[in-house]
């Protein structure tokens, strides 16, 4: 700091000795800083600009496998005839299992640090693990699902294992996501339900819940929109590659959207690559619309809320 | 109601030093002093909400019907049951429609009520809201304005028929009109309950209490029947109080 | 309730729900420290049989990673220094942009510019890395191949380039929290020298700054480390000793996939592996973590400039 402050001092001194005493109009300096500042908004446009020309090239590459019979067919070894209904269904029971896991514990953790711990050790303990948790790469929640859901719970490759396992990664997001919506709601309204003799419990569930509930939703839909995309620790705990069936229970082996993009992708066959792009179509598209409701739910819920 | 030696603490922060006081049954008794004289702290001590703040600590004793609120084996959330508040702002459960708030302490108690659509009423009527609320009552209670929204969390306290009420500076967020309209509802609600209310206004105080204290830096000046304290005031500090000097 | 009223029963005790519920709620939070047990307990335990067979001297000093293969050689490099090369690409890519966009997002864009410009940086970091993979293999590695001779289909360039879009939003914003943490004062110190307003960003706000800035490129470079799609897909799956970004290698994520992909039969040393690699990763980013998390916490503090 003190050096900063030095240099400009000796720079100021520097300036007035070589400068005439008032010259308050220049133009130069301006024009820098213009270019300077078209430089850092291609630095934010520039990587827009080429995500846009990727996705455009994928939609481009894709527009000829967009159709019905690619949403409702089964892998094929005819890259033609290949579709994603098994990995669409996997997807959906996927993250209806995950969400099903995530909620509960994900909100009930964030009522407990919001609403019942009491500031130490332990709740700092908490604290940083879900922060810490949130840094995992994905990756590694892969090799524990494998390890505890797969082996040692006996659960298999199966579409509970994979949900779980999905649901452990979501678990700092939600907890997190949730906590901002508790509190969003007001002290006062939590005292006015106090002083009419509720206890801890009765309040949230008759007033704080039904108020930060639109936050909530909208958070854990959120997480379920990145959830969709994941797919290294699926691949790792085991979710197949080719499957030609529908899963039909919690505990059927099953696959996904990423993993089918995946599988299409690292065949050398440029056909399946189309395949891949209109996967990769199809999955964004699912990941908009969940982002999409995320905001009509938002939207909607508080409109019923009056202020 | 009688306070006895409360002391109070926010943290580090001592806020009441040894209050003692007796509050008479069905009638007024006004609050005042300047801001930070723990006068907000004190009626959030005597309904054990106080303790909801983190960090905050009560020692002393509050007889309600001669038992120790604070005492072993009381149940705080039964004690607010029978002593109600008031807040400062408004605050009904914007969730809720008016009837839901009326109904809010009834349904949090677990009490069916055989007829709820009479303890609407009844209470509605109390609060004086009755008839500006009684074709609308399924609005959200954020529809209302600021005074109605007032009247309907004093219509919420006064569904679980407390014993106590306590008012937190309950005009301080309203209009003039609203105002006068809420201090109208206390003088007639005092024929039938106890009301302690806390106020910042010395006009209020004249107008509404039959008793008034004076409370400075945490600890109780002087305590009587209002009109003694406004004309005659045995402490100077309470003079120079109620004479504009300070505060 | 008026017989309620009668005798004032205050004494009713706390229900036993209330402290069933807050049971509860305790286990969820404790939840997450039973995932953080769960994952040192699941890696140090399917590592340590590892290292029963193959001495830790061998991991770290071998330069040769072929497990899969007859002559077997279990030496950490060839992964690690894939996944150094990538990462080093995507901060290479990353950095620069980020910072200049954190540059223009506090210095230069208004409020409403700034409000519609970051959550769409944002959805850089919310594309599925499934896609960025697909966007590195088959459009950025064939449009590189151009301009670059001997690029390989599989390389460490691409894959890494791509990376550092993904990570740019991360070093960005972290960047953005820390130019924004500079006192006013100090920027007006330098105004009232004399300093134009980009004197003063280079003189006075980014060397303030300097310490957030380096704990943001922190948490990319774990970002990156502990990135899987993209490199499983574009760089290639032969481990190799090398500096070169133009060839095949493999990183240390893409190994753990290459493993999972395949009928690794549980409880073989092959199997194995793929923990002692994973442990390795975790304890690698959970130190960049922890210092990045420790270097933001101080600035929050306001205790070092």
């Amino acid at each position: 700091m003190t050096s900063v402050s030095a240099e400009a001092d000796t720079a100021a001194l520097a300036m007035r000795a070589s400068q005439p005493p008032v010259e308050l109009v220049s133009g130069s300096n301006g024009g820098v800083e213009r270019a300077f500042r078209a430089i850092c908004l291609l630095a934010i446009l520039l990587p827009l600009m080429l995500l846009v020309l990727l996705f455009g090239g994928a939609l481009i590459e894709a527009i000829p496998r967009l159709s019905w019979d690619f949403l409702t067919s089964y892998p094929s070894r005819r890259a033609a005839a290949a579709g994603i209904l098994p990995a669409l269904v996997g997807s959906a029971g996927l993250m209806l299992l995950t969400a099903v896991m995530a909620i509960p514990v994900g909100l009930g953790a964030a009522i407990y640090l919001e609403e019942y711990a009491k500031p130490g050790k332990v709740t700092a303990l908490i604290e940083l693990n879900i922060s810490n948790l949130a840094g995992v790469p994905s990756i590694i929640y892969g090799l524990l699902g494998l390890e505890v859901f797969v082996r040692v719970l006996n659960l298999g490759r199966s579409l509970i294992a994979g949900a779980a396992t999905l649901a452990l990664l979501l678990l700092p997001m939600v907890i997190m996501a949730s906590r901002e919506a508790l509190r969003t709601v007001p002290r006062s309204l939590r005292e006015a339900c106090f002083a009419l003799g509720a206890d801890r419990w009765q309040t949230l569930r008759q007033v704080v819940l039904p108020m930060c509930m639109p936050g909530v939703l909208t958070g854990v839909i959120l997480s379920l929109a990145r959830a969709i995309g994941e797919t290294a620790p699926l691949i790792t705990i085991g979710a197949l590659t080719y499957v030609a069936f529908l899963p039909d229970s919690i505990d059927s082996p099953f696959t996904a959207l990423p993993i089918q993009i995946f599988n299409w992708v690292s065949r050398p066959q440029p056909e399946f690559h189309i395949n891949a792009a209109a996967g990769i179509v199809v999955l964004l598209a699912l990941m908009l619309m969940m982002n999409g409701a995320a905001i009509w739910l938002r939207t909607r819920l508080r409109r019923r809320i009056y202020w | 109601m009688r306070a006895e030696n409360i002391h109070a603490w926010f943290g580090p922060t001592h806020a009441l030093k040894g209050v003692t006081m007796s509050i008479v049954d069905r009638q007024v008794t006004a609050i005042i002093g300047p801001s930070g004289c723990g006068k907000s702290t004190f009626v959030r001590c005597l309904n054990r909400m106080h303790e909801v703040v983190p960090g905050a600590r009560v020692e002393g004793k509050v007889l309600l019907d001669g038992q120790n609120i604070y005492g072993t084996r009381i149940n705080p959330v039964r004690v607010r049951r029978h002593v109600g508040m008031v807040f400062q702002k408004p605050n009904p459960f914007p969730t809720m429609t008016i009837r839901e708030n009326v109904l809010a302490g009834l349904r949090l108690n677990g009490q069916s009520s055989s007829d709820p659509e009479h303890v609407v009423e009844t209470a509605l009527k109390q609060a004086a809201l009755w008839e500006e609320v009684k074709d609308t009552l399924g609005k959200s209670g954020s529809s209302l304005s600021g005074g109605q929204q007032q009247r309907l969390c004093i219509a919420r306290a006064l569904a679980l028929e407390p014993d106590v009420l306590l008012m937190d500076e309950p005009c301080s967020a309203l209009d003039p009109i609203a105002t006068a309209r809420i201090e109208e509802l206390v003088h007639e609600l005092s024929s039938k309950y106890t009301i302690v209310i806390v106020t910042h206004n010395m006009q209020q105080a004249a107008r509404v209490a039959d008793f008034t204290a004076f409370f400075y830096q945490g600890e109780i000046v002087e305590y009587g029947e209002t009109d003694v304290i406004f004309t005659r005031p045995q402490n100077q500090r309470t003079e120079d109080y109620i004479t504009g000097r300070f505060g | 309730m008026p017989s309620q009223n009668v005798a004032l029963s205050l004494h009713a005790p706390r229900a036993r729900s209330e402290r069933v519920i807050a049971r509860v709620l305790q286990a969820c939070g404790w939840l997450s420290v039973l995932t953080t047990a769960g994952i040192v307990a699941v890696l140090l335990f399917e590592a340590l049989g590892f290292f029963r067979e193959v001495s830790v001297i061998d991991f770290l000093t071998d330069t040769e990673w072929t497990p899969l293969f007859a002559d077997k050689h279990f030496g950490i490099w060839p992964l690690l220094s894939g996944t150094l090369l990538t990462t080093i690409i995507a901060i290479a890519v990353a950095l620069p942009l980020g910072l200049l966009a954190a540059i223009y997002l506090s210095e230069f864009a208004r409020p409403r510019v700034a409000g519609v410009l970051k959550p769409v940086l944002e959805m850089l970091a919310g594309v599925p890395t499934v896609v960025y993979g697909y966007f590195a293999l088959t459009l950025v590695t064939p449009a590189l191949q151009r301009f670059v001779p001997g690029l390989s289909g599989f390389n460490a360039l691409s894959p890494g380039i791509v990376m550092g879009i993904m990570i740019l939003p991360i070093i960005a914003s972290l960047s953005e929290d820390a130019i924004t943490a500079v006192p006013a004062s100090l920027r007006e110190g330098a105004y009232a020298l004399g300093g134009t307003k980009l004197g003063a960003v280079f003189r006075v706000v980014l060397p303030s700054a300097s310490s957030g800035i380096i704990a943001a490129v922190i948490l990319g470079v774990s970002r990156a480390i502990g990135e899987t799609m993209i490199v499983a897909i574009a760089a290639g799956q032969q481990p190799r000793l090398t500096a070169d970004p133009r060839v095949p290698l493999e990183t240390m994520t893409a190994y753990i996939v290459q493993v999972s992909l395949g009928d690794t039969p549980t409880g073989t040393l092959e199997y194995r592996t793929i923990f002692a690699v994973g442990l390795s990763l975790f304890v690698m980013t959970l130190l960049l973590n922890a210092v990045s998390h420790r270097m933001r916490a101080r600035i929050l503090k306001g205790g070092a400039l």
